[in-house]
């Protein structure tokens, strides 16, 4: 588990590009501090004033100099020179980078709070949650190039460990893209003011080995099981009953909402509500009753069901893997 | 506090009129306003998701610019009478003026009336609709302005309450009225010539 | 000389003896109301500013509370989404805005020589819808829903972006409360840039040419030129935003083809000039304190006027570097990272000006002087870390982190408030006729710079470890908790500053020593004519032969004119 999101500990492209130019631009601004720093404490220090007799003579009146004024414009030219090479160079190799065939493909729709996830190639729909596979060193490139977009406000991608930030704007598709070098799960969050639970919208990438990438792949792709356990076929029948169906997805059942995340395979994923609270039967229940609990003013309203409605989906839920 | 010698301090003193300070200032940021309308009106020609576009419901509004460019001239001759000291050719030409300028406002209230209720062109209706009444309507809010500062300056003038050396305060007005007309020809040539032009690719 | 200022049929009134012109509260009231003296509005806007600090400032106590520990429920997310708004909508627009008209009003007519500002009624005009807007913005608490319900205070972000503002997205009337507030403030700030560009080009007296003029005066024409250039943009987006939610315009309305990156856009034309609006100012203070309390003039005038010339107008070509992430082709980005690198060029130079005022000098560390140290290692820090977010693919990390909030605060507090201080404290004799007490001021510088780094320090740090901003809260184990920790102790010896700082204003007036005319030994106009000044400001209008005539006076035998 990542949790710390450090972007001084990079673990994939482009994340290392913008590392490497963080660094040189770090440098100089720490030599530029230290310089500057040390000429105001030497003329405090120097020129600090000794006593009232001293106060009764004016310093002497110099009103500037050219050759001091010029060297002191021109050192600055040449830095800002220098930064903007560096800056010119990062800025294409990041934006401009081919996507080779190999490319895993993934497109995000934002929400007010959550992510929508989609798989165009494979056909998976998911949410809240990216599987990529991990790429090697001067081996296989297996980049995932991701397009954003946004359903509602502007939202924002931000993983620091694996690349800087792009926003999920209405009405347009953006694209970014991660090429990580090191299995985990990755933390982040949204990054742009979205509204009363932007605080919630979490955000996790989950780097895999390719074997366990195909395996992940296969088994978003696999039909869901049918409930066997009593408990779990009345949950379904409830599912169906009370308006679920109008606002979730579960592949294969009658169940084809667009509104809310798509449940098809809800127990493969770590959290519930985007990150809000961790997966398991408690906090399931929890949210079925009523997730203005664990997520107030998100857009799932309480039900208004009773406990054993809810004990029953939430059977019938746990079922989806 | 008085200088020691004479020599160095400049002998002459004069410094621009505050008025004409002001007035520069005022169209300053005036520009600045209308320009961001301007560009959103640029930004978003060709983009509309529905029906009507530009082409189809905008005329060149012919009599409506020629009326508002001529003001300019006549309250240039307004001004030149009251120079040679002519009130009553002052006030001709400058009541000619307000007849102009209220002619070009009574021409956009009946091209929106028709754009509204005939073509179904509201603010609401697409982003033409909602670029092309702010920016005009931007516009025709500043003639309003003007015609009531022009009306105000008729009306103290004939009851004689314009004393003689307020001169330079008519030439403010008139700069104001000169203002609102140059934004006239770059709101016209924009809406009525190159936005009928553009085509619209959604 | 300008006729319309001289009208022969006007007496002199008796300079009234300071001391006797309390007078009752009701008279003090009236005179509140009903003034056009340009002193008194400067005052009167200095006031209104540090009221509306006590308040946004409280707010961020709020904001502080709540973030130091994780998943705390103290502050629920609506009230605090109204909290980050408020703080830094009227921080921005009613703490950081008239305070620096308040400044340029009581200053600029003093030291050009004039007898008050161009026009005096359109200046008490402006000062009233400032204040009007900032009571519109505040009534939102009690607006819509309610007291208890804590009415519809805006919860939009001081940039307020679409669509979230939109009708769809932000129902009631918050955002319509942040929108004609500033509507009306905007109005306020060209009426006052008009009145500074007028008086400073044509109310100068005799023999002060422009490059006479105080750097004072240079950099307020230089702000007011900016304000009358940049505000329009936002309220032209705010009123295209009105238009949008009342009428069902389409200008920010993604679903129907409008565009939200397009308010991005106008928002930063109007919101980048904007913080150099707020910090050419704070350069202006530092400009006239440093130089006093070194002995020495500026050093290099004509370059200090030329960098604060180009900072404007490249100031006013930067603004997407605040889009970065929004998805703008790699030329717009690389565009922009130049143009923000560009503009860092002259800001360092004026740094090297002042360090070079301070070198070969005798320092004194007065109050003003020991903020203005405060305000050069604070906003050198600034400087730098603007210089990294600069860099557009670092910015990709570090935008819309607390990285970016460290920044802001490093430069607005560390910069701009740092400079209001020295401000307050050295102009506080020639306005109020005392000396402020020098042991409580330091009390107040130490406490407060001590709570400031400790609070706004590690919030780079949090930035850098995956923070983001405007959350409410955040989950334990992310390596954020000890570092907004230690943010939020910093408020406590914050507190303890301005508290200090409070009760300084308050000592000194009732218990301070008498100022007299020049008690720093100063070298411009104000400092020629009485403590505080009388309504006309000079009994004769000087005439001035340099930059500094003062010092002609006091050393005519090394009189400035001879070697400038």
């Amino acid at each position: 588990m990542r949790r710390v999101a450090d972007m001084f500990q990079p673990l994939s492209k482009p994340a290392e590009m913008i590392h490497e130019s963080a660094l040189v631009v770090l440098i100089i601004t720490a030599g530029i501090f230290v310089v500057v720093t040390a000429m105001m404490v030497y003329v405090v220090w120097k020129f600090r004033h000794r006593g009232e007799e001293d106060q009764k003579q004016e310093p002497p009146q110099i009103y500037g100099s050219s050759h001091i004024e010029l060297a002191w414009t021109v050192i600055p030219i040449l830095i800002t020179f220098v930064l903007i090479l560096v800056t010119s160079r990062t800025i294409g190799e990041i934006q401009n980078a081919e996507m080779p065939k190999s490319a895993v493909n993934v497109r995000i729709v934002g929400h007010q709070w959550w992510w929508e996830v989609h798989y165009p190639d494979e056909g998976i729909i998911t949410a809240n949650e990216i599987h990529v596979p991990v790429s090697t060193r001067g081996g296989e490139r297996r980049p995932t190039a991701i397009q954003l977009e946004s359903a509602d406000v502007i939202h924002s991608f931000w993983v620091p460990q694996l690349a800087g930030k792009t926003d999920l704007v209405p009405n347009r598709k953006n694209k970014t893209w991660i090429e990580p070098y090191a299995t985990g799960t990755f933390f982040g969050n949204c990054a742009e003011f979205c509204g009363l639970q932007h605080a919630n919208m979490l955000l996790r990438v989950i780097v895999h080995e390719p074997e366990d990438y195909k395996r992940w792949v296969a088994t978003m792709k696999a039909p869901v099981p049918t409930p066997t356990t009593p408990e779990a076929i009345q949950g379904r029948k409830e599912f169906y009953a009370n308006s679920c169906v109008n606002c979730h997805r579960i592949d294969g059942t009658v169940a084809a909402g667009v509104f809310g995340p798509d449940l098809t395979k809800l127990m493969t994923r770590q959290t519930i509500g985007a990150g809000v609270a961790p997966l398991n039967q408690q906090n399931l229940r929890t949210w079925i009753r009523d997730p203005q609990v664990l997520k107030t003013f998100c857009f799932m309203p309480d039900m208004k069901l009773q406990d054993s409605q809810v004990d029953a989906i939430t059977a019938y839920l746990m079922t989806l893997k | 506090m008085s200088s020691a010698t004479a020599t160095a301090v400049p002998t002459e003193w004069k410094l621009p009129s505050t008025r004409k300070v002001a007035v520069i200032t005022l169209i300053l940021t005036e520009s600045s306003l209308f320009t961001i309308f301007l560009v959103a009106y640029l930004f978003y020609m060709g983009k509309n998701l529905t029906h009507p576009y530009p082409n189809e419901v905008l005329e060149f509004p012919v009599l409506a610019t020629i009326a508002l460019l001529s003001s300019s001239f006549t309250i240039v001759f307004s001004e030149m009478a009251l120079h040679r000291g002519s009130k009553l050719w002052f006030h001709l030409w400058w009541a000619i003026t307000i007849l102009l300028g209220g002619y070009f406002l009574w021409f956009t209230g009946a091209e929106w009336h028709h754009l509204i209720y005939k073509e179904n062109l509201t603010v609401a209706t697409n982003v033409f609709g909602s670029t092309f009444y702010s920016l005009v309507g931007l516009h025709a809010s500043h003639v309003i302005i003007g015609l009531f500062l022009l009306c105000l300056i008729l009306i103290l003038s004939l009851l004689g309450k314009v004393p003689k050396d307020h001169t330079e305060h008519i030439e403010m007005i008139s700069w104001y009225w000169h203002f609102v007309d140059a934004i006239w020809v770059v709101v016209v040539t924009v809406v009525y010539i190159i936005s009928i032009r553009v085509p619209n690719v959604t | 000389m300008n006729t319309d200022i001289v009208d022969e049929n006007f007496e002199m009134p008796k300079p009234q003896p300071i001391g006797q012109e309390r007078g009752s509260l009701t008279r003090i009231a009236q005179e509140m109301v009903f003034t056009v003296d340009h002193k008194v509005l400067g005052l009167m806007y200095i006031a209104s500013g540090l009221l509306f600090f006590v308040v946004a400032g409280v707010m961020a106590v709020f904001i502080r509370l709540q973030l130091a520990v994780p998943g705390n429920t103290m502050v629920p997310p609506d009230v605090f989404n109204r909290l980050f708004t408020m703080h830094g909508t009227a921080m921005v627009f009613l703490v950081g805005m008239p305070i620096i008209f308040g400044f340029a009003n009581y200053l600029v007519p003093l030291m050009i020589g004039a007898r008050d500002m161009a026009f005096p009624r359109l200046n008490a005009f402006g000062f009233w819808v400032f204040f009007f807007s900032g009571i519109l913005l505040y009534f939102s608490y009690l607006g819509a829903p309610g007291l208890y319900a804590a009415g519809s205070a805006p919860d939009v972000g001081w940039f307020a972006y679409a669509p979230l503002t939109g009708r769809a997205f932000s129902r009631g009337h918050s955002t319509d409360y942040w929108t004609l507030s500033l509507l009306l403030g905007g109005i306020g700030s060209m009426v006052t840039s008009v009145n500074i560009i007028v008086t400073a080009v044509c109310l100068r007296c005799k023999g002060m040419t422009l490059g006479r003029m105080p750097l004072f005066v240079w950099l307020f024409l230089v702000v007011a030129f900016l304000v009358i250039i940049a505000v329009p943009p936002l309220s032209a987006c705010q009123i295209m935003l009105i238009l949008d939610r009342y009428l069902g315009a389409r200008f920010f309305d993604t679903q129907a083809g409008g565009s939200a990156v397009l308010w991005q856009h106008f928002f930063w034309i109007f919101g980048h000039p904007e913080v150099y609006i707020l910090i050419l100012p704070g350069f202006a203070i530092a400009s006239e304190v440093i130089p006093v309390f070194s002995r020495k003039p500026i050093f290099g005038y004509p370059v200090m006027v030329a960098a604060s010339v180009m900072i404007a107008f490249i100031s006013l070509g930067v603004w997407a570097h605040h889009m970065f992430s929004v998805g703008m082709t790699s030329l717009e980005n690389t565009f922009f990272a130049i143009s923000t690198l560009l503009v860092a060029i002259p800001t360092g130079i004026k740094i090297f000006n002042w360090i070079g005022t301070m070198y070969g000098g005798k320092l004194r560390f007065e109050l003003p002087m020991l903020f203005c140290l405060g305000f050069l290692f604070q906003f050198l820090i600034a400087g730098l870390t603007g210089v990294m977010l600069a860099i557009a693919p670092w910015d990709w990390q570090l935008t819309d982190s607390y990285f970016v909030v460290a920044h802001f605060h490093y430069v607005l507090i560390g910069g701009l408030l740092y400079t209001i201080f020295a401000g307050i404290y050295y102009w506080y004799p020639k306005a109020l006729g005392k000396m402020p007490d020098w042991k409580l001021g330091l009390w107040h510088f130490v406490l407060f710079t001590v709570g400031f780094h400790i609070t706004f320090f590690p919030q780079h740090i949090a930035g850098f470890l995956g923070m983001p901003r405007r959350i409410y809260t955040y989950e334990a184990g992310r390596g954020w908790d000890l570092w907004n920790l230690i943010s939020s102790i910093g408020v406590i010896f914050q507190v303890a500053g301005i508290l200090f700082f409070v009760l300084n204003l308050i000592y000194s007036y009732i218990w301070g020593k008498d100022a007299g005319d020049d008690p720093w030994d100063a070298w411009s106009l104000e400092w020629a004519t009485s403590s505080p000044p009388p309504a006309y400001n000079f009994e004769t209008i000087p005439e001035v032969r340099s930059r500094r005539p003062l010092w002609d006076l006091k050393h005519p035998e090394d009189p400035d004119w001879k070697f400038e």
